[in-house]
């Protein structure tokens, strides 16, 4: 992922001389100087209140920074979370085969249903949902969970509370302060200042203390988590039902990486009783297939699921996704059929077995090293403990002197500081060369 | 509270549902918010006490999706396609509403997508996420082809899975404070994407338009382009040419005075050109193409009417670095960051499809099929006119505007639907400038655009 240097040109003689104000993000743009016409258009107000460019794209630029200053360095990417293992061929034969169709008459399919094939929402109910009650049609089919995360925010609008992990994928946070729920952000905390954020740390196992935690409207909750990699139990998640049920609140529980639970845990929300009058679900096909770059996800919208005048939450994200929406690649749906066929995901799951193999090397190799390390278990992440420390001076330390990419835990919320995420998508070599690096290094 | 009808049906089969060959899977389900009267195909969830007693989270319902008064246009003529198929099951439908591509995708299109798939199960080959703003040698086709000398550059391109997810996307760019302008009538997703957004006010029954909406009212007299001293200011200009549904194509006098129009308003227009190459007439293709445009224009288009790329998903939006918000930040970098946070690129497959598309091979392929396209519109056109229609559109659009003055056109719709089997879309869906007439549009096998010409003879004559 590339960030555009696009600031770079004067462009029309116009009489208007602007100095680019300090809050225009973190970028290098500090040093350019517009000159040109200004619409009368006001810039949207939320967006001012994002600090900085979205975290992985961050990640991204520090990189491309980094190679220009050291060529020949070899860099091993441990940072963002994109899978690097070939998607086995049962899978692309499919997309390919679909993709043949398209050139013939009766294999040519135009618009599709905006909330996905009938058949892979089948599919879906059937292989993740079955005895949960899920039905077909309440599986609606996208490009991707971060697009289904934006999506969910312009159905709940702007009046909503939410509460988020902390530390937590980014996407929800801003995409809270896109859509304008999230309030000002407060410099010394970091936090803004209508979003609740519930700390998860060692000392709670990485789950919430939900006694401490006021009601909100919406609570997102990540599990197996990104980026600690831990993966709530029975028990944890049969509370956050409760308490979502005695706030009358919405769970919005990102599966994203349940195909990699190893022990047993949960894969869906809906395992929980009465989960499905008080949750939505996400998932997606990119860390499960190596979809990143095909684009396929999913969200669960149960019939049960009412706002408080009784109206389905189901009818108004029917109308999100039949509006701002226009459906899945019918390719990488054909992609996503394979993917759940016998064949498909026996496949795919020895891939995930190579990269929790990955896992547990990055596991071992820095708890040799002495340090704390928490996730791998369930989760393609390793969450490194390094007390006393900024985590964006580790992340550079690192980065300088082995030339590994990392994530620094304070991209994930201010309860990342002092934490890095390593995760474990790369090839077996290059996985056993950073421990290499590592072990000279620390 | 309306029950949760037709959620749980699926009623569409492909098989019943086309005549003469099975052409566009038209798969549009039929889940629209809207209270259904006289189908017959309702399945409830619950019965009204249980539903009575269900279960209600203490979260409110967003007001701004409330405002909307119906389900979107497109699932709503779908639905009704599908209730009529249930009446009447042997009917032969030809479907002339949603503009749905029907003819296969040429084969050098469609080989560099396999290519492309087979490739990612190879190590070499296997690609994860790509740029948000799409893969590089894309970005820079689409400038050399569509932009050339008109000083758009490469990453001014931003590529995404069609257009009418970019306008929801510059929605959320632009947020809840802007005003905006649209044609009367246009494409719904305009309006739509602003109601959602919380830009207007609430719908007024009585005039059938959203509050707080400049509508820009298009019709025959005014050669279907708006009398901009009537126009109020808004912040955005919606701005579809060659026109959905009209099939208008504003010239350049036209275009330079829009660009004037919004540069001394200080406005922004956001120009869609997704039909841009079924231009006959010597017309701009792009906005780009009137001086000034960059510092007040943005630009979205799409494969989708290109390259049949309806169900594959690909489109892109410009957005010239000139352009700037009122204290000078460029609207750009917050287009690209929208894209980082609510996007992750459009599929890595569809973009290997859309560089072939550029390639000369691949345009000269598009070119093909639209030029069939463009055939049928000529016979549509042809039927209407001999009948005595006054008929607008058809000349630099794959749309044909047929007038039935006096007439409400979700009757028409019904009657022709009814009469002839043959699906269209009620001008009224597209805004109360649309009243009063139906939008015929041309895609389909060439048969059954010949046989739906064979019966709206027979049933105008």
């Amino acid at each position: 992922m590339y960030y555009s240097q696009f600031l770079s040109r004067v462009c029309m003689p116009h009489a208007v001389l602007l100095q680019p104000k300090e809050s225009w993000n973190s970028s290098k743009s500090n040093d350019e100087i517009i000159v040109g016409h200004c619409t009368k258009v006001p810039r949207n107000s939320n967006l001012e209140k994002l600090r900085s460019g979205y975290l992985f794209p961050e990640i991204s630029r520090h990189e491309s920074e980094h190679l220009q200053k050291n060529p020949d360095a070899s860099l091993i990417r441990l940072g963002i979370g994109d899978t690097t293992q070939p998607i086995p061929d049962t899978i692309t034969l499919a997309m390919a085969e679909q993709v043949r169709g398209l050139s013939t008459i009766q294999g040519y399919r135009g618009y599709g249903a905006e909330q996905g094939n009938m058949a892979l929402r089948k599919a879906i109910a059937g292989k993740f949902y079955q005895d949960m009650g899920i039905k077909a049609n309440e599986i609606f089919v996208s490009d991707g969970a971060q697009c289904d995360i934006s999506r969910l925010q312009m159905l709940l609008g702007s009046n909503v509370t939410v509460a988020v992990q902390d530390p937590s994928f980014p996407a929800y946070i801003d995409s809270s302060v896109v859509v304008g729920q999230a309030g000002e952000l407060e410099e010394e905390t970091g936090k803004y200042g209508n979003i609740i954020y519930m700390n998860c740390g060692p000392e709670n196992d990485f789950f919430p203390d939900l006694s401490t935690i006021p009601r909100t409207d919406i609570i997102f909750l990540c599990s197996p988590n990104n980026p600690t990699g831990h993966a709530a139990s029975w028990q944890q998640l049969k509370q956050l039902v409760e308490f979502a049920e005695a706030n009358g609140s919405i769970i919005v529980h990102d599966s994203a990486y349940a195909a990699y639970i190893r022990d047993g845990s949960p894969r869906s929300i809906f395992a929980i009783p009465g989960a499905k009058e008080v949750a939505i679900e996400i998932s997606s096909f990119s860390k499960f297939a190596g979809f990143t770059g095909v684009r396929l996800g999913w969200t669960v919208v149960p019939e049960e699921l009412l706002y408080s005048n009784g109206f389905p939450v189901i009818k108004d994200f029917n109308r999100i996704v039949c509006t701002c929406f226009n459906g899945a690649s019918n390719i990488a749906q054909a992609g996503g059929l394979a993917c759940l066929s016998t064949d498909g995901y026996h496949d795919l799951c020895k891939v995930i077995d190579y990269y929790m193999e990955n896992a547990k090397i990055l596991v071992d190799g820095f708890t040799s090293l002495g340090w704390k390390v928490y996730g791998g278990k369930n989760a393609p992440y390793i969450w490194v403990h390094f007390p006393g420390m900024s985590s964006w001076n580790v992340f550079a330390e690192i980065l300088k002197k082995t030339n590994i990419v990392t994530v620094p835990g304070r991209g994930f919320g201010p309860a990342g500081e002092e934490y890095i995420r390593v995760s474990a998508f790369g090839q077996r070599q290059n996985i056993l060369e950073a421990i290499r690096r590592l072990n000279s290094f620390l | 509270m309306s029950l949760m009808n037709n959620l749980s049906t699926s009623m569409i089969s492909s098989s019943s549902s086309t005549f003469l060959a099975p052409t566009s899977f038209n798969s549009r389900t039929q889940s629209v918010s809207v209270p259904l009267k006289n189908i017959n195909i309702v399945k409830c969830v619950a019965t009204p006490q249980e539903q009575q007693n269900a279960y209600k989270t203490k979260v409110s319902r967003n007001a701004n999706i409330a405002k909307l008064q119906a389900g979107y246009l497109f699932p709503e003529v779908a639905r009704r396609r599908a209730a009529h198929l249930l009446k009447y099951p042997n009917a032969q439908v030809i479907s002339l509403g949603i503009g749905d591509t029907t003819e296969p995708i040429p084969d050098v299109i469609t080989s560099a997508m396999s290519k492309r798939s087979h490739a990612l199960s190879t190590l070499e080959g296997y690609s994860g996420y790509g740029a948000e703003q799409g893969e590089k040698a894309l970005r820079a086709a689409l400038a050399s082809t569509f932009y050339r000398n008109l000083g758009i550059e490469d990453d001014d391109i931003f590529v995404s899975d069609g257009a009418k997810c970019d306008i929801s996307r510059l929605q959320v760019v632009f947020g809840s404070s802007v005003t905006m302008a649209v044609q009367d009538p246009s494409y719904p997703a305009y309006v739509d994407s602003s109601v959602i957004m919380g830009q207007t006010g609430q719908f007024q029954k009585d005039v059938e338009k959203y509050g707080n909406i400049e509508y820009m009212r298009c019709t025959p007299e005014n050669g279907f382009f708006p009398d901009l001293s009537k126009v109020a200011r808004t912040d955005i200009i919606f701005f579809c040419s060659p026109n959905n549904p009209t099939g208008a194509a504003a010239t350049r006098e036209q275009l330079t005075r829009l660009v004037k129009f919004a540069k001394d308003n200080g406005s922004i227009i956001v120009y869609d050109s997704a039909y841009a190459m079924y231009m006959s007439d010597d017309n701009p293709r792009s906005i780009f193409e009137i001086p000034g445009a960059k510092e007040v224009a943005i630009e979205t288009s799409s494969f989708s009417k290109y390259a049949g790329f309806t169900g594959v998903r690909l489109g892109w939006t410009v957005v010239p670095k000139q352009l700037l918000f009122s204290d000078g930040f460029p609207v750009a970098k917050d287009f690209n960051r929208i894209i980082c946070t609510c996007f992750n690129g459009a599929s890595n497959i569809a973009q290997a499809g859309g560089l072939a598309c550029l390639s000369p091979e691949g345009l000269e392929a598009m070119q093909e099929v639209i030029g069939f396209y463009k055939e049928n519109t000529k016979i549509i056109v042809e039927t209407f006119n001999s009948l005595g229609f006054k008929v607008y559109g058809g000349k630099n659009a794959p749309y044909v505007w047929v007038h039935f003055p006096g007439r409400n056109s979700w009757d028409v719709f019904s009657e022709i639907l009814e009469k002839t089997h043959i699906v269209t879309t009620p001008g009224s869906g597209f805004g109360p400038g649309g009243e009063g007439f139906i939008r015929v549009s041309a895609f389909g096998h060439r048969e059954n655009v010949l046989e739906a010409c064979r019966r709206f003879e027979q049933l105008y004559n």
